[in-house]
């Protein structure tokens, strides 16, 4: 095995090349990065000794040797990942990098600002420094690494008391070429007080390329404000996806996350809603499909610090071949926060017998006024129901995308915008499991 | 012939339940099979229609001539065979009518039929759904979900007079029905009979066969069919009850 030493070392040096290069930020943004590349310098990467790594050997991502970034994506590529049904405003990220010419953000309503993360930090540094790096915090090595190492991204911010008419896709393309390559793209979301917008997020490369995106998306919603989130993540099928998306609630404000998962051939998302003021509602849901000896871990956290907040969580997987998957769903009341309302569910239909998943729900309950409800359920496809609909005339394979998309349905009917319904429901037949 | 059972015996969880059955059905004709809990009444039913869960360890079952013990539970629903479920399943999250098209249109594929579009589908149901006195809501539903019993069996029959079959097989239809639910089951079935449609009653009491007057009536008793004869053997079992069966088997 590699030592670890080495196994980090070409991300020292990346760090080493960015701190000299323009790309390295403001001061703040330095001694932000110089903490968590430290960090990370010395923990490394996670082992399953770790205990939120328990099941999830990222080893793979460990020793592979990454080139910084791959050729450019084609329009062309893009356009097949785009949701044009919800008539979007388009932001791409190359290579961890924003590419204005792959993007199309004419219309945007006065005040409201898509675009280079990397030009708002030269031009509007000062109103990015409570948000950036400061909602995507505690122990995690992947995002130490991002924090280090992002050149670029995307910065959204909708000014108070807008409602933006159409959503923002943000789609980050990677590719790999001839050596496998890694990119850290960085997103920030900053919704004003009572502004309202939707984002859809979405990943995709070139199927059977070896490339790592490591991507961190932090949301500030301010008080009143309503964002609506839906990662869509379509890597290649050899890809290694690591990406978090952190969501900071105030007071009454409105954060719901769609995290559908497809592709990936070790996939970790980490999503995590801080409530941070009264009356703030969260709304956490997922859902995963992995055959073959895919991975996919789901780590979320939905904490709540004050009182009077719902947050409602659904994660559905659905696991063939040798495939395994990883829910971790933890729920912290505080002390202070009396009248929470905590629901989660998780649930995970198995379609082959050696297909696994590691299911694990986390309440900690530091109130004693609060409703706090959790159910896991692991299964295989209903055998009556199979029969039932095969019976009337529907062949084998159709009765079982019949059932599983009854299943997915739960959580793809709730997706905002509704606009990419059938379009997501599509993507997730078409990822099925089969044989 | 419509369909031919020779000897037809079959295994459910490891016991054998029919011990060698012998039925002929023509076209037009309507069977009813009665007996006593347990005689295998409904594991007839299932087998014919394919559900796993029945072995089938010796005889043959031939349907317009084909073998129909070997095609897969689809291909005998495409063929027109058709079960009205006695215990019809939920299944949380899929439309009815959306359940529906895609069974009608698998049916019609097969025949090589046009595909039905959603305008010329929701027309044919419409009309189907008015003897059997289904509300719009129950087509919008998921299938079952949440149905009462009488209105899950008048779903099957819904169901059935979609898919037109040429040989419908009614496991313990009456089984939970009132009486006014059973009228609209009963209607609804007795619109379906044509001269070149079948039907197997499997019914565990001479009630239904009041309102869908049987052609034959077949009285099975511990895996074989121990007597046959006309409607009015039915009204004979309702007198007698089952006890008479079971003190000949004992006598044998």
């Amino acid at each position: 095995m590699t030592p670890v030493a080495e196994r980090q070392e070409p991300f020292v040096a990346a760090y080493e090349r960015l701190k000299t290069s323009q790309s390295i930020g403001p001061a703040w943004l330095r001694d932000a990065r110089a903490a968590a590349m430290r960090q990370f310098a010395e923990r490394g990467f996670p082992t399953t000794r770790h205990e939120d790594w328990r099941f999830t050997n990222i080893s793979p991502i460990a020793e592979t040797v990454f080139a910084p970034s791959g050729p450019a994506p084609t329009a062309a590529q893009i356009a097949a990942h785009l949701f044009a049904e919800a008539k979007p405003y388009v932001a791409v990220i190359a290579g961890g990098r924003f590419a204005p010419e792959l993007s199309s953000l004419d219309g945007l309503p006065d005040g409201v600002f898509v675009g280079s993360l990397a030009a708002a930090l030269g031009s509007t540094s000062d109103r990015l420094q409570p948000a950036l790096a400061q909602i995507a915090v505690g122990d995690h090595p992947f995002v130490w690494l991002n924090t280090a190492l992002f050149e670029d991204g995307v910065l959204v911010r909708v000014p108070a008391n807008t409602v933006l008419d159409r959503p923002i896709q943000i789609h980050i393309a990677s590719d790999a070429a001839t050596d496998p390559t890694v990119s850290h793209p960085r997103v920030l979301i900053s919704a004003g007080d009572n502004s309202q917008c939707s984002l859809i997020e979405s990943y995709g490369g070139p199927e059977g390329q070896t490339y790592f995106t490591n991507a961190v998306t932090e949301a500030v919603v301010a008080p009143g404000a309503i964002v609506h989130h839906v990662k869509v993540q379509r890597e290649s099928r050899k890809a290694f996806h690591v990406a978090g998306t952190f969501a900071r609630l105030g007071r009454g404000a409105v954060f719901s996350s769609h995290n559908i998962s497809l592709g990936g051939g070790i996939v970790r998302n980490d999503i995590s809603a801080l409530m941070d003021g009264e009356g703030a509602e969260a709304t956490l849901n997922g859902l995963y499909l992995a055959d073959g000896d895919r991975l996919v871990d789901n780590h979320t956290v939905i904490d709540h610090a004050t009182a009077h907040c719902p947050s409602h969580e659904l994660y559905k997987g659905v696991l063939g071949g040798k495939a395994r998957a990883v829910f971790n769903g933890k729920i912290f009341v505080r002390q202070d926060a009396q009248k929470t309302n905590a629901k989660q569910t998780n649930k995970a239909l198995l379609l082959s017998d050696d297909a696994q998943i590691n299911t694990k729900p986390q309440l900690e309950i530091f109130a004693d006024d609060v409703k706090c409800t959790h159910g896991a359920a692991i299964g295989q496809l209903d055998e009556d129901a199979l029969f039932y609909l095969r019976a009337r005339g529907i062949g084998r394979l159709d009765a079982r995308d019949l059932l599983i998309r009854a299943f997915a349905g739960e959580v793809l009917q709730q997706v905002q915008p509704a606009a990419i319904h059938d379009r997501l429901e599509a993507l997730m037949l078409d990822a099925l499991p089969r044989g | 012939m419509l369909l031919e059972i020779k000897g037809l015996r079959v295994k459910a969880e490891d016991k054998e339940i029919l011990k060698g059955v012998d039925l002929r059905v023509n076209p037009g004709e309507v069977h009813a099979i009665m007996g006593p809990n347990g005689s295998g009444k409904s594991t007839l039913a299932r087998a014919l229609s394919g559900h796993p869960d029945y072995e089938v360890t010796g005889g043959e079952v031939l349907y317009n001539g084909k073998d129909l013990l070997a095609m897969e539970p689809e291909d005998r629903a495409r063929e027109g065979v058709f079960m009205a479920f006695q215990y019809p399943v939920e299944i949380p999250g899929i439309n009815n009518a959306y359940f529906l098209k895609a069974a009608l249109n698998a049916v019609r594929k097969h025949n090589g039929e046009e595909e039905l579009d959603a305008l010329e589908f929701m027309t044919l149901i419409k009309e189907k759904a008015k003897v059997l006195e289904m509300d719009q809501s129950m087509m919008s539903r998921s299938v079952n979900e949440g149905f009462s019993g009488g209105e899950k069996k008048r779903n099957e029959i819904f169901h059935m007079a979609v898919l037109e079959p040429k040989l419908a097989i009614l496991d313990e239809t009456d089984s939970g029905l009132d009486i006014d639910a059973l009228k609209i089951v009963s209607n609804g079935v007795n619109a379906l009979r044509s001269p070149d449609r079948a039907m197997i009653v499997v019914t565990h009491y001479q009630r239904l066969l009041n309102y869908i007057v049987p052609d034959f009536v077949h009285v099975l008793s511990e895996g074989r069919i121990v007597k046959s004869g006309g409607k009015e053997l039915a009204l004979e079992l309702e007198a007698k009850g089952y006890t008479w069966l079971e003190q000949g088997a004992a006598a044998r």
